[in-house]
């Protein structure tokens, strides 16, 4: 019986590609198994449903900031004085570790307004106002300083901290989402 | 290795041991089992090891009764275990000084591998499992520290994930999928306690293939020679081994039981006393001690990925060394020049666990610096060359022979023993 199956050497045998195939159908089963398996993990429905939130910046005063919660993460707004935005501007780029305008991280003629995440981008902490060598924040978990622009300066974060998605809806209303 | 001719005495036993031979494997394992009758007080961490592993998973058991894992009352339930549960504060403090016992322990345990040479030929593979252990630990411990949902936990847990975000181009989409939202929030404490409740059978899994390992080529020893084969140079586990486990368990949980009873907060962070505050990160975060030699390489990189790289490029290392280790003797005995770096390494790493205490600049950042260099040169440069350049001093036999000769040798080894 096994010359029957084997008397052609150099091609594969009925045996062997009933193995390969097997072998593959259960790869491809396990595989649709693992699927549901890890992806349970990634952000749910009920996670994502929070995605906006709705800010009220009437009371807030030239010169300082508010921090509204989003996504279970921290959003500075920071109602900047004229001077700060100055000092910002004249940054040249190529002081800047992760280059960027500061007109790029502002809306077009809400130059004093600074919507941020408030979070460090090295490894997540919540870095402390008004303080670093940079007149913006500084991390107290690594060290890293950030200026009035939310830019990285100094220290192991890699970016500047990050921008989200939001409008003004009014002068005294903004939705961050 | 085990005594074939072993039968059970009683009628049952013997029932029961020819349907399966439980009793045989008892037998063979834990009281015939020759071990080398030189071993020392080092080696009794195993078996403390093992008190550590299953003290942990009884005292987590009951913890788990009555705690709740939810963002909301994970901190109040850990209150209520503490004020309201019958000898609650008695299980949670063994629980929780017990992780620093199981780290303390394991510390000597791997020290104890480094100056012997335990990891050399033939025993690699004991080496590797106690290496995938000692992280397996580091995770569980990582895991039950977040339960309790104070600052530490809560920040704690921001930091370490965040250190998958250092993965280029899939990092975030990794962190999103471990929190299981857009930051550490309740699905990921679910997870953290289903986790960390998995961790320590895995351990246990693992500490069963490493000491089946180990009972492969048997025990090194002191002075790191191989043993004879006529047994001269062995003593059954049972009782010599057995009962000097025990009186080193004895005192080791002396020790244990001043932590519980009199300082059970002392290895702790006064901060997870406060409850998780996702807007406010303490302005000094520390992870617990076991983890700060770590903590301390992480920070002195000036570079994101980098720092993550090292951090777990230095535990991994680890897994290298019988194969950077060139040189043929084992212990550090008959090793004059190693057994000054082995000390150094181990003041090395109690500098970079003082660091990683300290807050990352100036001169702290520029030591810890200096120490994260001189950790991998240790393993990567001197260990490698060592080998090669030290003139090793001469080696007994057999650990039988230079008692009964009484030669210089075994003063020496004596003399030196740490």
């Amino acid at each position: 019986m096994s010359d029957e199956i084997n008397n052609k050497k150099d091609q594969p045998t009925r045996r062997e590609f009933i193995h390969i195939a097997t072998t593959a159908v259960g790869a491809v089963g396990a595989g649709c198994v693992a699927l549901p398996l890890v992806t349970q993990m990634n952000p749910d429905a009920s996670v994502k449903a929070l995605a906006k939130v709705e800010v009220d910046i009437s009371k807030i005063e030239k010169g300082s900031q508010v921090t509204a919660m989003w996504r279970g993460k921290p959003i500075f707004i920071r109602r900047r004085t004229d001077e700060e935005v100055q000092k910002a501007r004249k940054v040249k780029l190529d002081e800047l570790k992760d280059p960027q305008k500061d007109e790029d991280r502002v809306k077009k003629g809400k130059d004093e307004w600074l919507v941020m995440l408030g979070v460090c981008t090295h490894l997540g902490c919540v870095p402390l106002n008004q303080q670093g060598e940079y007149g913006g924040w500084f991390c107290p978990c690594h060290g890293s300083h950030y200026d009035i622009s939310g830019r990285i300066r100094k220290g192991p974060a890699p970016k500047n901290m990050e921008i989200p998605n939001y409008e003004f809806v009014s002068d005294t209303k903004l939705i961050i989402g | 290795m085990s005594d074939t001719n072993y039968k059970p005495t009683s009628a049952l036993g013997k029932w029961f041991d020819e349907r399966l031979p439980l009793l045989t494997l008892f037998n063979g394992h834990l009281m015939q089992y020759p071990t080398p009758k030189n071993l020392n007080y080092w080696w009794t961490f195993g078996g403390i090891l093992t008190f550590c592993l299953v003290t942990q998973i009884i005292t987590g058991i009951v913890l788990a009764m009555h705690y709740t894992a939810h963002a909301d009352l994970a901190f109040s339930s850990v209150e209520h275990i503490m004020r309201d549960v019958n000898y609650g504060w008695l299980i949670r403090y063994i629980h929780a000084n017990g992780a620093s016992m199981f780290f303390l322990a394991v510390y000597i345990h791997i020290f104890r591998a480094l100056f012997y040479g335990s990891y050399k030929s033939p025993r690699e593979v004991i080496w590797i499992l106690g290496i995938f252990i000692y992280i397996l630990m580091m995770a569980a411990a990582f895991m039950g520290y977040v339960l309790p949902w104070g600052q530490m936990s809560f920040w704690g847990a921001t930091v370490i994930t965040n250190l998958f975000s250092a993965i280029p181009l899939i990092g975030e989409s990794v962190t999103q999928w471990l929190w299981g939202g857009y930051s550490v929030d309740n699905p990921t404490l679910n997870r953290f306690f289903s986790l960390h409740y998995l961790i320590p059978f895995l351990i246990l899994g693992l500490v069963i293939l490493h000491i089946w390992a180990l009972h492969v080529p048997g025990n090194n020893n002191p002075v790191g020679i191989d043993l004879k084969k006529d047994g001269s140079d062995t003593v059954p586990f049972h009782p010599y081994i057995v009962i000097k486990d025990l009186f080193a368990l004895v005192i080791f949980m002396i020790v244990f039981a001043g932590f519980v009873f009199y300082a059970p907060n002392v290895l702790g962070h006064s901060d997870n006393y406060i409850p998780a505050n996702p807007l406010v990160t303490p302005s000094h975060i520390v992870p617990e001690w076991y983890l700060l030699p770590f903590y301390a390489i992480l920070r002195s990189v000036p570079d994101k990925l980098g720092g993550v790289v090292l951090m777990f490029g230095a535990i991994l290392i680890l897994a290298a060394l019988p194969w950077l280790d060139t040189s043929k003797v084992r212990s550090a005995i008959f090793r004059p020049i190693y057994k000054q770096f082995f000390w150094l390494l181990v003041i090395d790493v109690l500098v970079l666990g003082y660091m990683g205490a300290m807050p990352a600049e100036g001169t702290y950042l520029l030591i810890s610096r200096i120490a994260t260099v001189y950790y991998f040169a240790h393993f990567i440069i001197i260990m490698p060359i060592l080998g090669f350049m030290e003139k090793t001093k001469p080696v007994p036999l057999s650990i039988a022979d230079p008692i009964i000769s009484g030669s210089g040798n075994f003063a020496a080894a004596k003399k030196d023993k740490i």
